[in-house]
């Protein structure tokens, strides 16, 4: 059976919070006397994570996904409740939990601004206490594996955003942890950079069995990477379970377009009993639950001269876009 | 704590922060020209002050550029080790990449105490160094092992108050995100430590021995080299540099729980 990595029992936190009124008047009444007031911004959320998994946090802009996360990897105090992350309590921040975990930001870079990437690989190295061998044998396979090479030694301010979040990852995984925090990893990279770091993410936790916990605003990356999506609605857990069932639940019907042979057939099949969407000569599109779709192609075909047909999955940034609103999904 | 292991990373800290200043020659240029330029203005600004009356506070002009000299080696420490690093908290800070050096497994004060170096500093160092040496002979003074041993606590100790009092100041970032005001007040501070703590009126040097210890930094040091000081100074420096080394150690410690990263 596999083990749970991370445990988290009734978390919270809330973080002191001022706010200011506009003008002039606002900016000295705020100088000299700061209001301030206690935002609870994680409410009492608890689960669990497995050795190997990678989990995708969806929420909207400040739903409390970050915060969990750093949470997890213990930069921040909780207000209340317990986590467990491989054994450790994170905040303790043990030696030997954080050379078993990583964290990554899209918008945050710990590269040496004016060297070469390998200059702070090898930084990176002697603060995990790895010798010069075993340090340049990972820099060889992860750059393999990322497939940098050249950009190695070319320093970091003359690099893409691409090449160096591949370098940044690089940097990250110099230490080969076994869970990884990844706060939107793809953020303002171009298509190709995000399926090349997808590809590598996949891989890497293919190869290591690396838990990867990650929050990312581009749908493709939660499609493609995790198959447990954790929701995070207003600091609360909104929905935890398997992505393809959320997505079930939330669209419970595919459209099917059907290109009939002769009019006559898809004014037939506009009267046969399908719930008909739109029709315009002989082609019509009409709406089939998930769990009726093979039955009802069969009849399609059995019973229409069809001349052609095409099921369309709608898109999935609405149907995730559903979720960030929701309060609560009960499945 | 694995000694070996710190080592090995300062001096990588030493190499890429001399590789990256290296990137920027007419930079270090510049710094390095900077440094004789204001080591000379001091002393000419000090000559001034000894024009008319030979003594201030009971110390020659010969005398004064003792504290002088040393005022100049800690300076070069303070640009050589503490403004690069020391800045740069505010700067971790408030953009949240503290999360990375909480997140190594090494000690935090160490990684943002230590990191980066500016080498146009050392040539302040040694400035400092030749210009001590200078002292040492116009004013007779004989080298001894305990003399030797004296200045070199004293020294130490000078720098540990210094760095205390800086990264104090810097940790307070934590709840007040911008301090860089109260930086610069310290830095300016630092520059009544070049002159002797006598040439002030009574509640001056009150104010500059207690509350901010600028008295201790260079004078103390100072006195040792021509054989005025006392034992009980010596102590007293000794007690108040540990006192403020732990106590910026602890509060560095206890800030951290506090520290609530930047959103991302």
């Amino acid at each position: 059976m596999v083990k749970n990595i991370i445990d988290v029992r009734n978390l919270s936190k809330s973080f002191d919070i001022s706010s200011k009124k506009p003008g002039l008047k606002g900016t000295i009444k705020h100088f000299f006397r700061r209001q301030t007031k206690s935002l609870k911004v994680i409410k009492d959320i608890s689960f669990e994570i497995k050795e190997g998994e990678i989990v995708g946090f969806l929420g909207a802009n400040g739903a409390g996904k970050t915060t969990i996360l750093k949470m997890l990897c213990g930069l921040i105090y909780p207000s209340k409740g317990s986590i467990s992350v491989s054994g450790y309590l994170p905040f303790r921040r043990r030696e030997n939990f954080l050379k078993n975990i990583t964290l990554i930001m899209g918008q945050k870079q710990q590269l040496i601004w004016d060297l070469p990437p390998i200059e702070s690989f090898y930084l990176n190295a002697s603060i995990y206490d790895l010798d010069k061998f075993e340090a340049k044998k990972r820099i060889k396979k992860l750059s393999e594996m990322l497939e940098i090479d050249d950009e190695l030694f070319i320093p970091v301010r003359k690099l893409s955003l691409g090449q160096r979040m591949k370098s940044e990852l690089l940097a990250a995984l110099i230490h080969e942890p076994n869970i990884l925090f990844l706060d939107e990893p793809t953020l303002g990279l171009d298509i190709n950079a995000q399926r090349n770091l997808r590809k590598f993410l996949k891989k890497y936790n293919k190869e290591t069995n690396a838990t990867i916990c990650l929050t990312s605003h581009y749908m493709k990356d939660i499609t493609s990477l995790c198959k447990r999506v954790i929701c995070v609605h207003e600091g609360a857990i909104s929905y935890d379970g398997k992505l393809d069932l959320l997505l079930k639940k939330l669209s419970p019907v595919k459209e099917i377009l059907i290109v009939c042979r002769s009019e006559e057939d898809a004014i037939k099949l506009e009267n046969y009993g399908f719930t008909v969407k739109n029709k315009n000569k002989n082609e019509l599109t009409i709406k089939i639950e998930n769990n009726s779709i093979t039955s009802s192609l069969k009849t399609i075909l059995n019973n229409f001269d069809i001349e052609d047909l095409f099921i369309n999955e709608p898109p999935i940034d609405e149907i995730i876009g559903k979720v960030l609103i929701k309060k609560d999904y009960d499945i | 704590m694995n000694l070996r292991k710190y080592l090995k990373v300062y001096k990588k800290f030493l190499h890429t922060s001399l590789a990256s200043e290296l990137e920027y020659k007419a930079n270090i240029l510049v710094d390095l020209i900077t440094a004789i330029l204001s080591l000379v203005g001091s002393i000419f600004l000090l000559s001034i002050f000894f024009q008319n009356n030979g003594y201030i506070g009971g110390w020659k002009f010969e005398q004064a550029l003792i504290i002088q000299a040393i005022y100049t080696i800690l300076n070069g420490i303070t640009n050589t080790w503490f403004n690069p690093n020391l800045t740069e908290i505010v700067k971790h800070i408030r953009e949240g990449t503290l999360d990375f050096v909480l997140l190594k497994p090494i000690d935090s004060q160490f990684f943002i105490s230590l990191k980066k170096i500016n080498p146009s500093g050392f040539l302040e160092i040694m400035l400092g160094f030749f210009l001590l040496l200078f002292c040492i002979k116009i004013n007779q003074i004989n080298l001894s092992l305990s003399f030797l041993s004296l200045s070199l606590i004293t020294i130490s100790c000078s720098i540990c108050i210094l760095y205390s009092l800086w990264f104090f100041i810097s940790t307070t970032t934590i709840w007040f995100v911008k301090t860089w005001n109260a930086i610069e007040v310290l830095r300016s501070f630092l520059y009544i430590g070049r002159f002797p703590l006598n040439s002030f009126s009574f509640s001056l040097r009150l104010f500059f021995s207690i509350f901010i210890p600028i008295a201790f930094i260079t004078t103390i040091p100072s006195e040792v080299f021509l054989g005025l000081s006392q034992l009980w100074k010596i102590l007293l420096e000794v007690i108040v540099a540990s006192v403020f080394l732990v106590t910026s150690r602890k509060f560095w410690l206890f800030a951290l729980k506090f520290y609530s990263s930047a959103s991302s």
